[in-house]
């Protein structure tokens, strides 16, 4: 897997709740540690934005949703366990 | 069994559901702007109970609502539930608002989250198109997701909190739970249980091979609501909850006209007829004549020009035609324009509730006024003699309230005595008339006898008839009694052949005598006539007789006076002389 390749992100969060503010950090940590520099994260707070939710189907928050690199998947919950994540992102091998 | 309609005066409001039978059952509905769970095991009808009322509430509360679909596919629910001609995708452009929350299979699930993704999207969504119901269904499809059962509890909580704060009439639906004991996530129901203003059950048994469905409410907070379980089927436009005895709600519609029930004698049995909208039961063995007597109740209808319906259970409707032909009663030119419609029931499989709902849907769809069902009894027998009971008494009170005038037949028993000829269904004591028809074999032969063993408000004869069926018709004769005994048939016939002859005979021996009569009549005349003409000649005799005295004496006495003349006598010697001046 190439370093180079751009991650992109995006977090529904569900305004400054404890899940949501976990997740970030956590999402946020995990890319400084694995993915510095090549990371795209766009925070979606679904109070603000419903319809962006309905629009993309998001029940549960937080969701992480990894547009690139393809396919796209959805990871829920706070990414306290960062090994789904990882394995999700093919990184599992850096860890 | 609460034996009266709770009064719920001043209740909560109340939320229509569209399901006749559960608006009745719990006055008026759900708890408007509260949370209802609607519990029930796979099958059961949660997901048709929770669209009902969500049609419902778009077509005639004007409240649009949100169905939350968490295992189907929203596509896939309208599709399955077109049949029920409930027009979703029409509904759907503008006031039926589906979400597909469907967990999606690759979900990597990393560490707790929680719903308020979903509450924010529908509450975005309640917003622009004015919600006002909402339903999850299978809820408990996204609580497997969560962890533990305090996550579970949390996102119940936040979700029913949500409910709530927006006072929208929500219904959640949970596959477990129910009666079951040993029912998955039996705590997170449990505290829903708790947790909601109103909790249904719906339970789906099979009890020797035949389906049943029940549906009870569990719990009603401000209200009051009938507790018992009650029957209900998923007909053709979705749910219809039975309902015991609503009081109120019978007696509507008490008329005094009579209708005929086809036989001229039975009629006048029974001073005038059966009366409109009562329910007539004709109870007896097999082959009676309760079907021919049905059936001539069904002409009689057809021939007023009403609409009738025919439902079989023994025979097909083209079977009872061709047989009620053997004995005058034509109903095939009635079937042919329409008037008439024989159902073969036979085809209509399932309990007892199911053939009544398919019977009061068929009668309706054919605007039946009158409406016969033969042999009634079958319905103890098309499931189990529990619910029997129950259904025959609603079919009872559904036909009154609608002015339906019901004959229906039931077989007895043939090991039962006569004389306590209950039915097995115990609607003897229900029916408003019941006709009894039975046999009494004598001298070899076994002939028909109808008596009236009650009818309701009207004066009827207390007297066995013979019931007699020829290719003519159905007719009523007087049986004979003689020493105590009754003659029916051919010792009937006989007695009055025997009769016949007696008056014949009587009838010349008259008419002999009055010939003697007159002969001797008309000598006595003719004597009268020679009498009287012999007491003419003796008047003219006698009259001739004094003139010839008269003349005499005259002659006698002018010969004295000329003598005297004669002899010159003494003027005074002539008395008759000295009178004269």
């Amino acid at each position: 897997m190439s370093q180079h390749q751009m991650f992109k992100f995006r977090l529904f969060i569900a305004g400054d709740t404890q899940n949501s503010v976990q997740a970030l950090a956590n999402l946020t940590s995990l890319c400084q540690l694995h993915i510095p520099k090549s990371h795209e994260i766009e925070v979606v707070d679904v109070f603000r934005h419903p319809k962006r939710a309905l629009a993309e189907r998001i029940l549960m928050t937080p969701t992480l949703v990894v547009l690139a690199p393809s396919p796209v998947r959805k990871i829920v919950g706070t990414l306290a366990e960062t090994q789904p994540l990882l394995q999700a992102l093919r990184l599992g091998c850096f860890a | 069994m609460k034996s009266a309609a709770p009064k719920y005066v001043g209740g909560a409001a109340k939320a229509p559901t569209g399901i006749t039978g559960f608006d009745k059952i719990t006055g008026g509905g759900l708890p408007h702007g509260r949370t209802t769970l609607l519990e029930g095991g796979p099958g059961s009808g949660k997901t048709i109970f929770a669209l009902q009322f969500l049609v419902h509430g778009a077509r005639k509360c004007k409240e649009p609502g949100i169905f939350v679909a968490f295992e189907e596919a929203p596509n896939r629910i309208v599709t399955n539930f077109e049949t029920f001609g409930w027009k979703l995708a029409e509904l759907r452009k503008k006031k039926l608002f589906f979400l597909d929350a469907q967990p999606t299979p690759d979900l990597i699930q990393a560490g707790a989250f929680d719903l308020s993704g979903m509450l924010a999207a529908l509450e975005a969504k309640s917003e622009e198109m004015g919600a006002r119901r909402i339903v999850f269904d299978a809820m408990d499809t996204i609580l497997t997701l969560l962890p533990d059962e305090a996550a579970k509890r949390r996102e119940l909580y936040r979700v029913h909190e949500w409910l709530l704060s927006r006072a929208l009439t929500g219904l959640i639906t949970a596959k477990v739970g129910g009666d079951e004991e040993n029912s998955v996530g039996k705590e997170s129901v449990g505290f829903m249980q708790f947790m909601v203003d109103c909790a249904v059950i719906l339970n789906h048994r099979v009890d020797l091979g035949v389906s049943q469905r029940n549906l009870r409410v569990q719990k009603y907070r401000g209200s009051g609501f009938d507790e018992n379980e009650s029957p209900f089927v998923i007909g053709q436009t979705g749910f219809d909850v039975a309902i015991a005895r609503m009081l109120g709600r019978v007696d509507a519609k008490v008329t005094n006209e009579r209708v005929t029930s086809g036989v001229k004698r039975l009629d006048t049995m029974l001073g005038g007829g059966y009366y409109r909208g009562t329910s007539v039961l004709i109870t007896g063995f097999p082959g009676t004549a309760k079907t021919t007597l049905s059936g001539a109740f069904a002409e009689a209808a057809c021939k007023r020009g009403e609409r009738t319906m025919f439902v079989g259970f023994d025979s097909d409707g083209a079977e009872v035609i061709r047989n009620l032909t053997s004995v005058g009663i034509r109903l095939k030119p009635y079937v042919q324009n329409g008037l008439l419609r024989m159902v073969s029931a036979r085809t209509i499989t399932g309990s007892a509730e199911t053939v009544l709902v398919r019977i009061k849907a068929l009668a309706k769809d054919h605007k039946a006024r009158c409406l016969v069902i033969d042999p009634v009894s079958t319905l103890s027998k098309a499931g189990n003699e529990l619910t029997a009971h129950g259904v025959a008494e609603r079919l009872l009170d559904w036909s009154k309230a609608d002015g339906i005038t019901l004959v229906c037949t039931s077989l007895l028993d043939e090991m039962s005595a006569p004389t306590d000829g209950g039915t097995p269904l115990q609607i003897s004591t229900l029916a408003d008339t019941w006709i009894h028809l039975n046999y009494l074999v004598q001298a070899g032969e076994r002939n028909r006898g109808l008596s009236i063993i009650k009818s309701r408000g009207m004066a009827h004869s207390n007297q066995v008839r013979e019931l007699i069926l020829s290719s003519s018709g159905v007719t009523l004769a007087d049986i004979y009694t003689a020493g105590g005994e009754v003659l029916m048939g051919t010792l009937r016939w006989e007695r009055e052949s025997a009769e016949r002859v007696a008056s014949e005979v009587a009838a010349v021996a008259g008419k002999l005598k009055r010939v003697s009569l007159d002969a001797e009549e008309a000598v006595l005349q003719v004597r009268a006539t020679s009498l009287q003409t012999e007491l003419e000649a003796k008047k003219v005799e006698k009259t001739l007789l004094t003139r010839t005295t008269e003349s005499r004496q005259q002659e006698l006495s002018r010969g004295h006076t000329t003598m005297r003349e004669l002899r010159g006598g003494d003027a005074a010697a002539i008395p008759g002389r000295q009178r004269v001046p």
